[in-house]
């Protein structure tokens, strides 16, 4: 089964960081992604970019609303994620706790939505 | 450019969806498929659709946390927002004007919203 | 403002769109532009201005462009960017015949997905050429604030893909209103704003109608350009008449019409005619047309009070907002009498708005309802309101006791 892990963290510390500190931060993103793919866990990644690129799409009454900024401001926000591969959450969530970014903020772990009557929901 | 579109569901719509009988979210998820059909029927051949996904709802969510070397797992989302993640659909197009030509068409944009952000290293 | 600073600032917008274009980037543009107005500083008052300084600016420009590239070790686009820039003809005759890409330039700076605030900075910095100081000042903010608004802004159109151009006729008409509400804005932060220096303020009303007359010679055929363009005029045209000797606001029934500039009026008048032949009306136009009726009448008595009510029934049609509401339920009031105007008050939605219960507080105080509106009036003024609607108001208390 397939779960979204989502990576909150507090981006303006990341924006703090120097060229070489952030390179070590990728190399330990790295470690774990490679880990990952190796037990045949990891299905795929991405790293976004901070919420100060972010635009919200919204359609009201026929009239597209767009607007600068992430949906909700939150303190944490979503920097990134991973597609994880697991038997169960509690997997998941096992793996989850190797992300570099669980030890800043904090990881959500989501099934992804498995429809019964289908023959394969899920990721396309 | 690569974006990840983050698709949203209103707090109390989910809610809502949670007190359904199973009878009632089939019924309710059939009404919702040939919108989401005649998304990827559009998007499908354009080739700007990559990974796609929808997530279960949030109270099915565990958030993980590690601290001096000890992990903690709650049940719950990272955050009771207003709105919630319930999906996320990578969006490989032109520029901004094109994702956001693609963002109305999704369904969600109607009834919560879609965050367009740029994925690192596209 | 010196006249080389007034110079190169008319042929910056134009020169920052070029090299945009070229570049494919804001900054690296606005840095060359830049570097082109400090050799201008050096060089102008020492060999004299040159005879066609857009020319000259876009050509130093490119030439400054290619120095930075140049030096740059590693860049992705050199060799593509070196080459676009090379093919950049210089000659004064050949430069006339670059395209004129300020338009796009303008869209992009309004572009929806982009902060308000960061909009509008970014319209003056890189349209109008003002400096960062500048903007900082018209808009009571510290100067770091402002260059980090900029800095956001232009990291964004990068970072998101904002395409630099004119948009698509299908997405035209509500990029249009992103433009025209950022160029509002600026007008309105000098024509109403209560904070800063007098100049500043006025200052910033003419790089506003600067922006809208550029916007209207870009866009021909777009009657709310030209509606736009005649509101601030029409508007302007009273700016003098609506400060006191001391810097208070004057109420339009108060102003001394006889400074109220006529010129600019006449100017305003025209434009809107020019829209209005177009036979495409819109909310600019409509205001537009309001701000004419008020300005043409040469009293208050004078006003045609039936027509501004007409007109903001239009509006309210195309535009329906409470304030478009109440402003029509008092333009109703002063032509078919106080009763029909209160009805029309009562249907608003606009609690602890002062204006709303002071245009309630009027009504009654002319039905000769006077109780309730001595209650209206004190209600009133326990609100929030400046000093000279504040002042009206106890002038109008005291008069009924």
């Amino acid at each position: 089964m397939q779960y979204l892990a989502m990576i909150y963290g507090d981006t303006t510390q990341w924006e703090s960081l120097s060229a070489e500190e952030r390179e070590e931060v990728y190399a330990t993103y790295n470690a774990f992604s490679e880990g990952a793919q190796k037990a045949g866990v990891l299905v795929d990644g991405a790293e976004l970019d901070s919420t100060s690129t972010a635009t919200t799409v919204r359609v009201r009454d026929n009239e597209t609303l767009v607007t600068d900024g992430p949906y909700a401001e939150l303190k944490e926000a979503l920097g990134g994620y991973f597609v994880l591969e697991c038997d169960s959450i509690d997997a998941a969530c096992e793996w989850a706790a190797k992300i570099p970014g669980a030890t800043q903020g904090a990881i959500e772990v989501r099934p992804i939505h498995v429809d019964p009557s289908a023959n394969g929901g899920g990721a396309s | 450019m690569k974006y990840a579109a983050l698709l949203t569901n209103d707090a109390d719509a989910v809610a809502a969806w949670e007190q359904m009988t199973p009878g009632e979210a089939q019924a309710a998820r059939a009404v919702e498929v040939p919108k989401w059909e005649a998304l990827y029927g559009e998007l499908g051949p354009s080739g700007m659709l990559g990974f796609s996904v929808e997530l279960d709802s949030p109270t099915t969510a565990k958030t993980v946390r590690v601290r001096d070397g000890e992990t903690t797992v709650t049940d719950g989302p990272f955050a009771e927002t207003k709105e919630q993640i319930g999906g996320v659909m990578v969006l490989e197009c032109e520029d901004l004007d094109t994702a956001i030509g693609i963002a109305v068409k999704i369904p969600v944009a109607l009834t919560a919203s879609v965050e367009l952000r740029p994925i690192v290293g596209s | 403002m010196s006249s080389i600073e007034l110079t190169f600032r008319e042929g910056w917008g134009r020169a920052v769109a070029t090299l945009t274009r070229v570049l494919g980037d804001l900054t690296l543009a606005e840095d060359a532009v830049q570097d082109a107005f400090t050799i201008a500083l050096e060089r102008w008052p020492r060999d004299g201005p040159p005879d066609h300084p857009s020319a000259w600016i876009i050509a130093t420009a490119r030439n400054r462009a290619i120095d930075r590239l140049r030096r740059e070790r590693t860049f992705a686009r050199k060799a593509e960017l070196l080459a676009r820039l090379e093919a950049l003809p210089t000659e004064e005759e050949d430069v006339s015949s670059i395209p004129d890409d300020r338009l796009a330039l303008v869209f992009t700076c309004c572009h929806p997905a982009l902060a308000a605030e960061g909009r509008v900075a970014l319209t003056l910095r890189e349209v109008a050429g003002l400096t960062t100081t500048e903007i900082a000042h018209a808009f009571l903010v510290s100067e770091p604030a402002m260059a980090q608004r900029l800095v956001r802004a232009k990291r964004k159109i990068r970072a998101a893909g904002i395409p630099f151009r004119v948009p698509p006729d299908h997405l035209l008409p509500e990029r249009m209103q992103s433009v025209l509400a950022v160029l509002y804005l600026v007008f309105n932060e000098g024509y109403s704003a209560s904070g800063g220096a007098e100049h500043v303020r006025a200052d910033l009303c003419e790089e506003a109608i600067r922006l809208a007359k550029l916007l209207a010679l870009l866009m021909p055929d777009e009657p709310e350009a030209l509606g736009l363009l005649a509101l601030m005029l029409l508007q302007d045209g009273r700016r003098e008449a609506r400060r006191g000797p001391n810097g208070e606001l004057v109420l339009l029934d108060d102003q001394d019409r006889a400074r109220w500039n006529q010129a600019r009026i006449a100017e305003g008048t025209l434009v809107l005619e020019r829209a209005l032949s177009r036979r495409a009306a819109g909310p600019y136009q409509l205001q537009a047309a309001i701000a004419a009726l008020h300005s043409q009448a040469p009293r208050p008595d004078d006003t045609d009070w039936a027509q501004i009510a007409a007109l903001y029934g239009e509006l309210a049609r195309r535009q329906a907002s409470p304030v478009v509401e109440l402003n029509r339920a008092v333009a109703v009031a002063m032509a078919d009498g106080p009763a029909a105007g209160l009805a029309l008050l009562d249907g608003i939605e606009l609690d602890g708005y002062h204006l709303l219960h002071a245009a309630r507080a009027d009504l009654l105080r002319r039905l000769e309802r006077t109780e309730e509106a001595a209650a209206e009036y004190r209600a009133t003024l326990r609100l929030e309101m400046n000093a000279a609607e504040r002042a009206a108001l106890e002038r109008r208390l005291s008069q009924l006791a």
